[in-house]
């Protein structure tokens, strides 16, 4: 009897299955029903503090990656944060953080940092934050998938090397050609390299920016492209000996740094109108003359 | 015993027709009860083009399956020093005699110490570690130090399973080898090694399975394989195709090893079973 008892109880088991799922079905557009009604009775503000539709009510929930690097974040790192300190004001990053959360209404102690690895600031389904805010360039391809803000850093890259090593003097991107280059994964930097430098070496990638600065140190590759306030970090802070050869000549549409949002959120405009006011009055301007302004200059590779 | 090889699928029933039908029937409603729930998750529409996007697939599926080509060189090479080096390992290890006890006890630490320690680490130490040395004639290339991470870590596990072989040698083998005047080495070489071998071929094939997939770590080092390209692939798109993509890959190259395994097994327990060895 054995033999057909298995199967059964099988069967009853997916059809109690197929049965909570429907259930939880039923359930999902409930909610999504009742929500409805308070979305649409916005006559006012729609970026009213009390209008926003937030991840947790009341409180602005902003992520970024962990850790948290210099020149973006600042601060001694706390909790479970690594380098830097989010939650510290300090760095170009946070400080612009708090600066939007500041227009949008929010005080300081309103604001709660989550750690969003890359891959989770794009991942399906609902997001746990209200922005997340982690040097992510806007590509179009990615603009289908996430909102981006608008531009709240305008970016170039540039290429770090030992002071020894063989493009430690080049003043072109043809001079990079025979170079072995590496960048961390998932970047614009990356992108440049195979794009527009197009080395003759296939470039190596790196899961961390740690991974690539062990990789220069260890001279397996001759440059390290990335942007170019981390290359001031690189050079000014983790390795010795080493200098930025360039920053690279923008070529096609000026690169930039936005905010990422759940697709299509209502924040996205308010987290826009923010950054307008911040650009109008000059508070971005001086947040960027704060935490990057010795971080400005390098000379052009050509 | 005729109906073995069928009965193992089916779940010990006895084959006729109704437990066929039941099993049949049984399978259908699950997979179809699994579709429809997945299929009507209200997330559904966004899971489906976040991972299944037909036309991210056409764009990443070439580049990934270019680089597709590194792993399985990594593969290649790894494998046939694996297959060598923890033979090494584990016939040192069966050395009988006080005389060995250094040898036997360093395989021992070996074996141990390189099981525990995670892949991951090994590939980092010895892939950014050793160049970092500065030692001048010590190649620096990623591959190269990636290559000695795996078969350093694989051996240790592969070695195991060479002394589980050789200790399921009946002791009376090397007995009779010994009495015809071989000398310990020579029945090692000709006796034991030989059917240890033979018997362990399936759970060593099992191991490179692994091995396969753990190529994908090389790239914590630098070089693009195919998860490497896969992750920058949906770095570009913020979409997760690329990994399916990838997937594929893997799959495609690992059923006909799964196969073969099976396939081998199943000769082995004939054999045996023909040869009248207990199994």
């Amino acid at each position: 009897m054995r033999r057909v008892q298995i199967p059964l109880t099988l069967l009853v088991l997916l059809l109690a299955l197929v049965a909570s799922a429907c259930g939880s079905t039923n359930e999902a557009s409930d909610t999504q029903t009742t929500a409805a009604p308070g979305t649409q009775s916005t006559a006012a503000d729609p970026c009213a503090k009390d209008q926003l539709e937030l991840v947790n009510d009341g409180t602005l929930t902003i992520g970024t990656d962990n850790p948290a690097y210099p020149p973006w974040f600042g601060g001694t790192p706390q909790g479970q944060w690594k380098i830097s300190d989010p939650e510290s004001g300090k760095g170009f990053e946070s400080a612009v953080a708090y600066a939007v959360a500041e227009q949008l209404g929010f005080a300081k102690d309103e604001v709660e940092w989550t750690v969003v690895p890359f891959n989770n600031s794009f991942k399906p389904g609902p997001k746990d934050f209200d922005f997340d805010i982690n040097q992510i360039s806007f590509t179009p391809k990615r603009a289908q998938v996430v909102d981006f803000s608008d531009s709240y850093y305008d970016v170039n890259q540039s290429v770090v090397a030992l002071n020894s090593s063989k493009i430690a003097g080049a003043t072109s991107l043809a001079d990079l050609k025979d170079a072995k280059l590496g960048a961390p994964v998932g970047t614009t930097s990356y992108d440049y390299i195979t794009q527009n430098i197009q080395p003759s070496e296939e470039p190596q990638v790196y899961d961390t920016l740690d991974a690539g600065v062990a990789a220069l140190k260890a001279k397996q590759i001759d440059g390290l492209v990335v942007d170019l306030p981390t290359a001031f970090f690189i050079t000014a802070a983790q390795i010795e000996d080493s200098k930025i050869v360039g920053q690279f000549p923008t070529i096609g549409t000026q690169e930039h740094f936005g905010m990422v949002l759940q697709k299509d959120s209502p924040l996205t405009d308010c987290v826009n109108q923010a950054l307008a006011a911040l650009k109008a009055d000059g508070t971005l301007d001086q947040i960027q003359q704060t935490w990057l302004s010795d971080k400005a200059s390098a000379p052009v590779l050509q | 015993m005729e109906g073995d090889r069928r009965s193992r699928i089916l779940g010990g029933m006895s084959g006729d027709a109704r437990s066929v039908t039941i099993a049949l029937v049984s399978t259908l409603v699950f997979f179809t009860a699994l579709g429809f729930v997945v299929t009507n998750a209200p997330g559904w529409p966004e899971v489906k083009s976040a991972f299944f996007d037909p036309t991210v697939f056409r764009d990443s599926f070439p580049e990934v399956l270019r680089a597709f080509w590194r792993n399985i060189k990594i593969f290649c090479i790894a494998e046939v020093l694996i297959l060598v080096f923890a033979l090494l390992i584990a016939v040192l290890r069966s050395l009988p005699g006080p005389v060995f006890f250094p040898l036997r006890a360093l395989t021992i630490v070996y074996t141990d110490v390189l099981r525990g320690i995670p892949t991951v680490l090994m590939i980092f130490i010895l892939g950014f570690g050793a160049p970092a040395l500065a030692i001048s004639w010590l190649p620096r290339d990623p591959i190269f130090w990636a290559v000695v991470a795996l078969v350093l870590v694989y051996s240790a596990y592969v070695a195991e399973v060479y002394r589980a072989g050789i200790e399921s040698v009946h002791p009376s083998q090397d007995a009779a080898a010994r009495s015809l005047g071989l000398t310990r080495g020579q029945s090692l070489r000709h006796v034991v090694v030989p059917q240890a071998v033979r018997r362990v071929v399936p759970p060593l094939l099992n191991d490179f399975i692994g091995l396969q997939k753990d190529t994908a770590l090389v790239a914590l080092i630098g070089p693009i394989e195919t998860f490497r390209q896969a992750q920058i692939d949906t770095a570009a798109t913020f979409n997760f195709t690329p990994y399916t993509a990838a997937a594929v890959v893997f799959v495609l190259f690992t059923i006909p090893l799964a196969r073969l395994t099976d396939w081998l097994n199943e000769r082995s327990r004939r054999r045996r079973a023909a040869a009248g060895i207990a199994a």
